[in-house]
């Protein structure tokens, strides 16, 4: 905070906040701007409370293997169990399970997964590829070689290798995705910082005599941070959907311990056969996830990015 | 730019060596090949004779040592499983993948830029936020869910597509491609699109937030004030300013098109290389997984390579070869 | 615009113009697994001999349920106990013309143990042969070291190719279809690895006219696909129909379903190889066990009465599983009547694990394979909920069979989920390779990854193998058979039923050993 008024010498990245308001109410005045993001805000909210709240609202323990029962397999939305008459409201998947809860539960899984992966890999991505672009020289080599060998290992084969050596878990399958992802990041961020380095403002920086971190933090890094977002935005999705498609593979989570995205690779099977609720309801629930984290990071993009002040 | 190039082929060297050296790490802990190869009825006669014939009775670092001598005169090793050269095998399938990934990034691009233009030049209309929820939908689900969902309505239901396979191939330049026929294209459109939808969704995301952006620059406005059509100003000045970041995840999206196809092509049964390495990683068939990460990972430094040289080209202010900025 | 508007609707109506429908002989299928190779002799994988049996024909082959039938040999019998004399078949050619004689069947034998690189030879199944007598050219004489009573059984997987290609072709030759030459049904036409192998007709094969002309087999390795690929019509008949879509297709008048019961049984292994300690298994509190509660036989008992195996055949496998009592479904050799199914019995379970001690039960956790038998990964979560209910703790992964069977092996699993087909279709040689105390170098308890041990069983099963007479020898398998069930040497769940489903029009004959054969598949009046 000591060199806030130097803020102002740099266009660029300037935040020409006025000082009479909050600023956490004016961010909030500005998000309320678009009601289709409220929107996704409130599914998001509702989401997370579910996921949160789920233990105490499901039916059913659908990860308690003695709470299932495989005699009550396979039914369709509204059919009573035939041990205790009480009915499955969204049905049940091959081993008996409610689908309902099942969701629930996914729903903790799945945004715990993409949300964690994401945040991590993220968070290297973004310390590798600034530092790749700002330094330059040997330092960017080695990085970007480093993510060359990374983006060309697929994912199925670390997620194997990881698989055998630590065994199945929500840890390990966020270890793998964090592994395929971060080099991702790395080199967007490089992309966007190789050109905010050389723009007049990082430039007046380094006459300044600002110090290093202060320059890529300050400077360089929010400006590099747009293009960032949308493809973080995407990625969390991209990283859920990854999970389902490495336990569409048999190398995600444990089987008894369904996300939604392997409730949908699980029940992909009895899509030909006209079993829709058992991916049907999962996807929509996954859908759901996806479309209310974009809606709220749209929005938040448009507001947290400097250059987009009117 | 010459010394850039050299040294670039020499880290590239460099990668390839370590490549190399994780998979033989990796498949190693991953499992034995013999416990897959081997018919579970054969005796351990039998057991000992394949392990020796395919070189896996010596200690790993001594295949590694074999391995390595190899390539240096361009052998590098034959499928277990297929007895044939790894790189023949995966050279023989990589022109449906080449194939199948640049259809779906033509896809991608023609359509994803003009409808992220759209979305970025009208963010408040119907047209932009129905191009916007479309996105989303577009990678919320599955490729291997969407897949079957096209197979099950333009296959099965409407008959009007193949739903697996490659379609009639003619030689373009001595490589068989499908998509001047008529057979051909029938087969590609599916697996294509189901490819494409991603990156599709990506694109438009991307180009629209880079749009929106552009169009608060004060040069943007200058442009417009100046009295330019709108066609000069989006061509010049908005497509140039959001470039940079559209073309590096094109490029890591070719990439990672052209290497991991495998969902797409498992579920089309489309007969390229992506289903191959899922194939080899599948029976820890060693040689070919291992070439096959030689291949994409050449891939990839050609597409990064070729991307930075792009970087310079459309923005003269990044400096290449890595002169740091102090 | 409306101009771009009508090129692009001629051009989605151009895409959309339905295919060119099968002609009348021709046929298309649907397999699940990739054809490694042409060469008969290079890898003995169950994918590659189905197919092959197409282009090549060994001396004696297997009816549809599995019973030893003449093909290229028209006798055989044992002379004495080490000595075995076949008669071959009179004029049968080869596909490039030229006649077969016992001279092919020599040379064939000479190549089947050196064929290169191979990742697994059919080696084993001529290794017992230590002389070979050309008595004429239709008469072959075979003598062994020790008696061997399975050679006629053995020599049903070794293909038999002209004597010229077999001293000289290389694999490669074989895929290219140069020296893809043998006696078949059908001639090799076209081999596109991990794609297609197309075959057409042999008109002049010596067992008469073949139904089809030409037969295309896909790889379709993605169940899904390969029922979509059915559904439209793209091929006119799959094997291994996924459970999932069984009661779709049957309900269907547009398909047929053909099933029969494999001589594959899926059995759990219980890790015996310590007195002591034995892995993931651990008291309920996450706490050791004072010893290995698996060397214990109520223990083994209990845990098999405490699967519900009608429950899995009913609601996991769609009716496609037989419950399984030993190692083969009662129709084969060596099995024993008196070995049934055990029955549910949870509350029974519970006082025999109360019995060994342990009233309040344990906690273990069930290893299985993810991609290599029917709905494995399920069954293990089914046998999960069971064990839940007779007082057991019990935790589910399940993994490719890639990482799965190399821990496997070297004994890292406490309670195994395996699968195992006798392609021999007799009980002597299962018991031998699964149940026999781990010997490798005799040929003993190749597959006992339980390292489980029975000195009297081990004599039952080491007296059956040296027996040739066929009536004797099968009652004391059987023998061997109920000591082994009745000590729970493993707890067998099911023999796999295979399926295949045809579209309207066409018909199979299922087979036991799970071969998908064009000659079995056959054309119907509509």
């Amino acid at each position: 905070m000591r060199a806030a008024a130097s803020d102002t010498a740099l266009p660029e990245s300037a935040l020409p906040a006025p000082r009479a308001e909050s600023p956490w109410r004016r961010f909030a005045a500005e998000f309320a701007e678009s009601r289709l993001a409220l929107f996704g805000f409130a599914l998001l909210a509702l989401l997370v409370a579910v996921a949160l709240a789920a233990p105490f609202i499901s039916p059913q323990n659908p990860y308690d293997l003695a709470q299932l029962d495989v005699l009550d397999s396979k039914l369709a939305p509204g059919e009573p169990s035939s041990s205790t008459a009480k009915p499955y409201w969204l049905g049940t998947d091959d081993q008996g399970r409610d689908m309902l809860s099942a969701i629930f539960y996914g729903l903790r899984i799945s945004l715990a997964v993409g949300v964690a992966s994401t945040v991590i890999a993220l968070a290297i991505g973004l310390v590798l590829g600034l530092t790749a672009a700002y330094f330059g020289g040997w330092i960017d080599a080695a990085i970007m070689r480093v993510a060359d060998i990374q983006l060309s290992f697929p994912a199925i084969l670390i997620a194997l290798i990881l698989l055998a050596i630590l065994g199945q878990g929500v840890g390990k399958i966020i270890a793998a995705l964090v592994t395929v992802q971060w080099a991702y990041y790395a080199r967007t961020v490089r992309s966007s910082a190789l050109v905010e380095r050389q723009k007049e403002y990082i430039e007046a920086a380094q006459v300044l005599a600002l110090s290093q971190p202060r320059i890529v933090l300050r400077h360089l890094l929010p400006n590099c941070l747009p293009p960032l977002i949308v493809v973080a935005t995407v990625q969390v999705a991209h990283a859920i959907s990854l999970e389902a498609t490495l336990s569409f593979l048999g190398l995600g989570l444990p089987i008894t311990e369904p996300s939604l995205g392997l409730l949908i690779a699980n029940g992909f099977q009895y899509l030909l056969s006209g079993k829709y609720w058992i991916s049907f309801y999962p996807g929509v629930a996954l859908l759901a996830t996806i479309v209310s984290i974009n809606l709220v990071a749209d929005q938040l993009r448009d507001v947290l990015n400097p250059r987009l002040k009117r | 730019m010459l010394a850039f190039t050299i040294r670039r082929l020499g880290q590239s060297v460099f990668v390839l060596a370590v490549m190399s050296l994780l998979v033989f790490a990796g498949v190693y802990a991953i499992g034995n090949p013999l416990e897959l190869l081997v018919n579970p009825q054969a005796d351990e006669v039998e057991r000992l004779r394949a392990a020796a014939a395919l070189g896996l009775d010596k200690p790993i670092v001594e295949q590694y040592a074999a391995f390595v001598a190899n390539a240096f005169s361009g052998d590098l090793g034959r499928s277990f499983v297929y007895n044939v050269p790894a790189i023949r095998l995966i050279l023989d399938k990589l022109p449906a993948t080449l194939e199948l990934a640049a259809a779906a990034m033509v896809l991608a691009i023609t359509l994803g830029i003009p409808l992220g233009l759209i979305a970025g030049l009208r963010p408040h209309s119907w047209i932009g936020r129905t191009i916007m929820a479309g996105s989303i939908v577009g990678f919320s689900l599955p490729t291997f869910w969407v897949g079957l969902v096209l197979i099950m309505v333009f296959s099965v239901q409407l008959g009007w597509l193949p739903p697996n396979g490659r379609g009639e191939t003619v030689l373009l330049a001595g490589i068989p491609v499908s998509f001047l026929t008529l057979d051909g294209l029938r087969h590609l459109a599916m697996p294509a699109l189901n490819l494409a939808l991603f990156k599709l969704s990506l694109l438009v995301r991307l180009t629209r937030a880079g749009t929106r952006e552009a169009l608060m620059q004060d040069y943007v406005k200058f442009a417009r004030a100046k009295g330019l059509g709108p066609g000069r100003v989006i061509g010049v000045h908005v497509l140039k300013n959001i470039l940079i970041p559209i073309v590096t995840v094109i490029g890591l999206e070719l990439g990672s098109v052209i290497a991991f196809a495998i969902v797409t092509e498992s579920i089309f049964a489309w007969p390229g290389s992506g289903k191959l390495l899922i194939d080899s990683i599948n029976q820890l068939d060693r040689p070919v997984i291992v070439a096959y990460l030689m291949v994409t990972v050449t891939i990839f430094i050609v597409i990064n390579f070729a991307v930075d040289l792009l970087y310079s080209f459309l923005d003269p202010r990044v400096r290449l070869g890595g002169a740091a900025a102090h | 615009m409306l101009r771009m508007f009508r090129i692009a609707a001629i051009f989605i109506l151009a895409l959309a113009a339905p295919f060119a429908s099968a002609k009348e002989r021709e046929v298309a299928i649907g397999l699940q697994a990739a054809i490694t190779s042409i060469d008969p002799h290079y890898h003995n994988l169950s994918p590659n001999n189905s197919l092959l049996l197409h282009i090549y024909e060994p001396l004696i082959n297997r009816d549809p349920n599995g019973k030893l039938v003449p093909a290229l040999a028209t006798s055989w019998r044992a002379v004495d106990d080490l000595t075995w004399e076949f008669k071959l078949r009179r004029n049968v050619k080869f596909h490039d013309g030229t006649p077969f004689s016992a001279e092919d069947v020599v040379a064939t034998y000479k190549r089947v143990p050196n064929v290169p690189n191979s990742p697994s030879s059919m080696a084993t199944f001529v290794k017992p042969i230590v002389e070979t007598r050309v008595v004429d050219p239709y008469t072959i004489v075979f003598k062994t070291a020790t008696p061997h009573v399975l050679l006629p059984s053995d020599l049903a997987s070794v293909y038999i190719i002209p004597k010229a290609v077999a001293e000289k072709a290389t694999t490669e030759d074989f895929n290219s279809g140069k020296a893809a030459i043998g006696t078949g049904p059908y001639k090799f036409a076209e081999y596109v690895p991990n794609q297609r192998v197309v075959l057409t007709a042999n008109y002049g094969y010596w067992g008469g006219e073949e139904p089809w002309d030409k037969v295309t087999f896909k790889i379709l390795s993605n169940p899904a696909a390969r029922v979509a690929a059915l559904l439209s019509g793209d091929v006119q008949m799959i094997e291994t129909v996924p459970t999932s879509d069984i009661a779709r297709l049957s309900q269907d008048k547009d398909f047929a379903l053909a099933s029969k019961v494999t001589n594959r049984v899926i059995y759990v292994h219980l890790n015996q190889w310590n007195d002591k300690t034995v892995p993931f298994v651990t008291a309920k509190d996450g706490k050791p066990l004072d010893r290995n509660p698996f060397k214990d036989a109520r223990v083994r008992k209990a845990l098999s009465m405490a699967i519900n195996r009608d429950a899995i055949a009913e609601r996991i496998m769609e009716k496609k599983s037989v419950p399984a009592g030993q190692l083969l479904p009662d129709s084969f050799y060596g099995t024993s009547r008196k070995l049934k199914p055990l029955k549910y019995d949870p509350e029974g379970a519970k006082k025999l694990l109360a019995e060994a001690g342990y009233p309040n039960g344990f906690a273990l956790t069930i290893f299985g394979p993810n991609n290599r038998y029917i709905n494995d990964d399920k069954i293990a979560q089914a046998i999960a909920q069971f064990y839940a209910r007779a007082g057991i703790d019990a935790k589910v992964e399940t993994m490719p069979s890639s990482v799965y069977f190399t821990r496997a092996t070297k004994g890292e699993f406490g309670y195994m989920l395996l699968g195992w087909g006798t392609e021999s279709n007799e009980q002597g040689s299962s018991l031998r390779s699964l149940l026999a105390t781990h010997d490798p170098a005799h040929g003993m308890g190749v597959t006992n990854r339980a390292r489980y041990s029975n000195p009297v069983l081990d004599k039952q099963i080491t007296e059956a193998l040296l027996t040739m007479d066929d009536k004797k020898r099968e009652a004391l398998i059987q023998t061997a058979a109920e000591t082994a069930m009745g000590d729970t040497a493993l707890i067998p769940i099911h023999y796999e039923v295979s399926t295949w489903a045809t579209a309207k029009g066409f018909r199979y004959t299922a087979r036991t050993d799970q071969y998908t054969l064009a000659r079995d598949l056959r054309p119907v009046a509509r």
